[in-house]
């Protein structure tokens, strides 16, 4: 990984964060715990595990408020206590990435983590309600607050998902929460590619609430939650729609896979977000390399490995990937991580990240 | 209510510049006699009113494009318009202005069941949208009370909700691209139909930008298939403390009600004289509408009865049909109409967290009998959004002032409980004063630096949303 861990800055409060960036002279390399970073800028290592505790969680008002640096897993076990989650399943990368230590809130915040779940409950960026920062000149900025809905101002918290440390060193989080539903059924049937992608394209344009859209080794899946009559109800309802031989299962060991990209074997990673109906031509662009490939959000998310090319597939993926949606590289040389922006995006961009940190010293430049 | 001087320079050359824009948009594009242009003196916030310059219809981002490469060039100012239905003032004209009116471009670029999206027009109004994919048994999820008139465009740039955002989201959560002309004349395509920004999410920023980064031309819209069906119940309670301990455990019981809309006692006999939907005389009423077939419709409600009575409901009444349905909801949709008929009002739109419910609604009521004016309260009580009705004379001098002090104490006291002051209206130039209540000046600083990127001259919707002193030095250079 990237970064002096020589004499690495640890701060315990948001007003040391404050202080440590104002005092910098020179980059710094952000992480919360150092397991989800698509890249991590050149500099003096600052974790900001320091910041960890929940601030407030009241279950009645499906709210939570928390440091950045509070292990993502101490948050789950909490809530899961109260038979409450974070709705849009962060994955854990750590396998795939080779990656030790605890995954943080601002982690997940700062890389706008989402699983499986996304495409009904929408990403990490969806249930981000509020944000607390520490800008490239140390100044403390607060956007959003701990309340469902809310436009007052320009919306910086979305801003801020996503954005990989090169705005500002996250301090605080406030998501909204969903409550735990009492049943969940994953269905499963074989069939090709092709097919199978089409099936989950017409469950996904039902009424029948799929949470869980993948295909993969284990075929095409679907998942249903909810209160276990709806569940059963729904569950019928798809199985008559979609046709062919469905086999029901309980647990979530096939998506808790699919989450985290587990199964596709060595070489460069890829997640490819696309236009679902493009997701069998981006795969097919890589006709005669060897690769493997894991397709969730019905087809809208793509988890590519890739075997032997010195780009790591960049040419072949990006150019199929054009005009129907973005591939970033999670793992492995020869190609930029973040895929290039058109001129005019990038100009914006790039604007944006010197007024935000004019020294140019946050995760500086692995952006663009 | 301040606005800045206008620019005479400007006015001076007004002549000028609608022969320039009459060189670059067709003769019908450009409006600029006076009594035409009286139209766009106001939006929904109509106890102000000033003439811009002109007001030009476009009909292409091309014609936006050239519009405001023009004003760029010039040093003109551009007030961007939807369908003029904004609550806050975010359309309010300048007298150094030119109105930019997106109501002309209202066609469906593309429709893509398999993809789930829609692409339109933003001048398009929020309900055709949905009418554009209705009959194939799809529909867009934000429902602003608006939403027969109400732009895109606007829902954009308010990042507007609705009564069922509670289970769908916001505008924000159902946006996937725009098309987006820059004061600069440049167009830049944001987003597509796939999922999450490859770079910094600036699709997030302009949504709810309130017309103060770009003009918004075009957008992706996520849609969803419909519902097999609805079904309301509607429970009358003996206080607001009551209805709100139940709000909260029917939302902890994990349901997920595609709305929970919240009634107090002058809104309730407000609406029933109005309305005649026969509410039941009470202190607080709630309506809860949950989705599904009608086995699931049945076992949601099941639930929420179990809770419901657990509170001592002094009514409670499901839904048995369409027309029981139609009157459950005939009531809460027809407060804001049952209000204007009995006075003038002001809407108040700041969100609580859903726990300070009471204490708010209490000390709501201690403020209106201090200051003599009546409140009454209707909000989606499951994500907390208020909007306190004030009712004033308008004819009464001072009335209005009285007003307007009012609802800013109301929106202080959502502030200090850890909420907002607006939950989907927008800031405009309403509430813009009251900014630093919300944020400090870090804070605001913060969120100047995004409009300096996007409209460095700052040029766009003068005046709204950040406090003038705020703005002084930027608006100068």
């Amino acid at each position: 990984m990237t970064g002096d861990f020589d004499t690495p800055l640890r701060p315990q409060t948001e007003a040391e964060v404050a202080e440590m960036v104002r005092l910098a002279d020179g980059p710094l390399s952000l992480r919360g715990g150092g397991t989800r970073g698509v890249a991590y800028g050149a500099g003096q290592v600052l974790e900001t595990a320091g910041l960890s505790g929940i601030t407030l969680y009241e279950p009645g008002a499906l709210t939570l408020v928390a440091g950045a640096g509070t292990p993502l897993a101490e948050v789950q076990a909490v809530l899961s206590a109260q038979r409450q989650r974070l709705a849009f399943e962060p994955p854990d990368l750590r396998a795939v990435l080779g990656r030790q230590g605890l995954s943080t809130l601002g982690g997940v915040v700062a890389t706008n983590a989402s699983g499986s779940r996304r495409v009904q409950a929408g990403a990490a960026r969806d249930h981000l309600i509020g944000v607390r920062f520490v800008d490239g000149l140390g100044t403390v900025v607060k956007s959003g607050g701990r309340v469902m809905k809310n436009v007052t101002g320009l919306d910086l918290v979305k801003l801020m998902a996503g954005s990989h440390g090169t705005l500002g060193v996250i301090t605080q989080v406030a998501f909204k929460l969903q409550a735990v539903p009492e049943c969940a059924v994953t269905l499963q049937t074989d069939v090709p590619l092709g097919a199978g992608l089409a099936l989950l394209r017409r469950a996904l344009g039902s009424p029948f609430e799929v949470s869980g859209a993948a295909y993969g080794p284990f075929g095409a899946a679907l998942r249903v939650e909810g209160m276990e009559a709806s569940v059963r109800y729904r569950v019928a309802a798809l199985k008559a729609l979609l046709g062919g031989d469905w086999v029901e299962s309980a647990g979530d060991a096939l998506w808790v896979g699919v989450r985290d990209g587990h199964g596709l074997g060595e070489g460069a990673l890829w997640r490819v977000s696309c236009k679902p109906t493009a997701a069998e031509g981006v795969v097919a662009a890589l006709a005669g390399v060897p690769h493997q490939a894991v397709f969730d959000w019905g087809g809208g998310l793509i988890w590519i490995a890739v075997q032997g090319l010195a780009d790591a597939g960049a040419g072949l993926i990006r150019g199929a990937v054009a005009g129907v949606g973005h591939a970033t590289l999670l793992r492995g040389a020869g190609a930029a991580a973040f895929a290039p922006e058109a001129a005019g995006v990038a100009a914006l961009s790039r604007a944006l990240r010197e007024k935000f940190d004019p020294k140019g010293i946050l995760n500086a430049g692995i952006m663009g | 209510m301040d606005m800045p001087l206008p620019d005479q320079r400007i006015i001076t050359s007004r002549d000028g510049l609608i022969a320039r824009l009459r060189a670059v948009l067709p003769a019908d594009g450009v409006i600029a006699d006076p009594t035409e242009t009286r139209a766009y003196e106001c939006d929904a916030l109509s106890a102000y009113r000033c003439a811009p310059l002109a007001v030009v219809l476009p009909r292409s981002t091309a014609e936006v494009s050239a519009v405001l490469r023009l004003c760029s060039q010039m040093g003109v100012k551009v007030v961007p318009r939807g369908a003029g239905t904004s609550l806050a003032g975010g359309s309010f004209p300048t007298a150094d202005c030119v109105v930019l009116g997106v109501a002309r471009m209202n066609g469906v670029i593309e429709t893509d069941y398999d993809n789930r999206f829609i692409r339109v027009q933003t001048g398009r109004t929020n309900l055709a949208v949905t009418g554009a994919v209705e009959a194939d048994g799809w529909f867009y999820a934000p429902d602003p009370s608006s939403q027969l008139a109400c732009a895109i465009a606007g829902n954009i740039a308010m990042n507007s909700g609705g009564a069922h955002c509670l289970k769908y989201g916001v505008t924000t959560n159902n946006l996937l691209g725009v098309t987006i002309v820059l004061m600069s004349g440049e167009v830049v395509e944001i987003g597509g139909p796939w999922a999450d920004a490859p770079g910094l999410d600036l699709l997030g920023v302009i949504c709810g930008s309130e017309g103060q980064l770009g003009v918004v031309t075009e957008a992706y819209l996520r849609i969803l298939p419909k519902p097999e069906g609805a079904r309301p119940v509607l429970m009358g309670f003996s206080s607001n403390e009551v209805a709100g301990e139940c709000v909260a455990d029917i939302i902890r019981a994990g349901l997920l009600p595609v709305a929970i809309e919240f009634m107090d006692r002058p809104c309730i006999r407000a609406c029933e004289d109005f309305a005649k939907a026969g509410y039941p005389d009470c202190e607080a009423l709630l309506i809860v509408e949950v989705e599904g077939s009608a086995a699931e419709i049945d076992a949601q409600l099941a639930l929420i009865k179990d809770i419901a009575l657990r509170h001592s409901p002094v009514a409670y009444r499901e839904s048995g049909s369409e027309e029981e349905s139609r009157k459950i909801w005939l009531g809460r949709k027809s407060a804001f109409g049952a209000m204007g008929n009995i006075a003038d009002y002001m809407c108040l739109d700041g969100t609580i967290p859903v726990s300070e419910l009471p204490y708010v609604l209490r000390r709501i009521a201690e403020m209106s009998a201090a200051v003599g004016l009546s409140v009454a309260n209707v909000f989606h009580a499951g994500d907390g959004n208020m909007h306190p009705l004030i009712l004033y004379n308008a004819n009464k001098p001072g009335d209005l002032e009285l007003c307007e002090a009012l609802g800013a104490d109301i929106l202080k006291l959502c502030v200090e409980v850890g909420g907002c002051l607006t939950g989907e209206h927008g800031v405009g130039v309403e509430k813009r004063d009251l900014m630093t209540v919300q944020f400090n000046p870090a804070d605001l600083e913060a969120q100047l630096r995004v409009k300096d990127v996007f409209d460095p001259a700052w040029l766009l919707n003068p005046a709204k949303v950040f406090p003038l002193d705020v703005t002084a030095s930027r608006r100068a250079s």
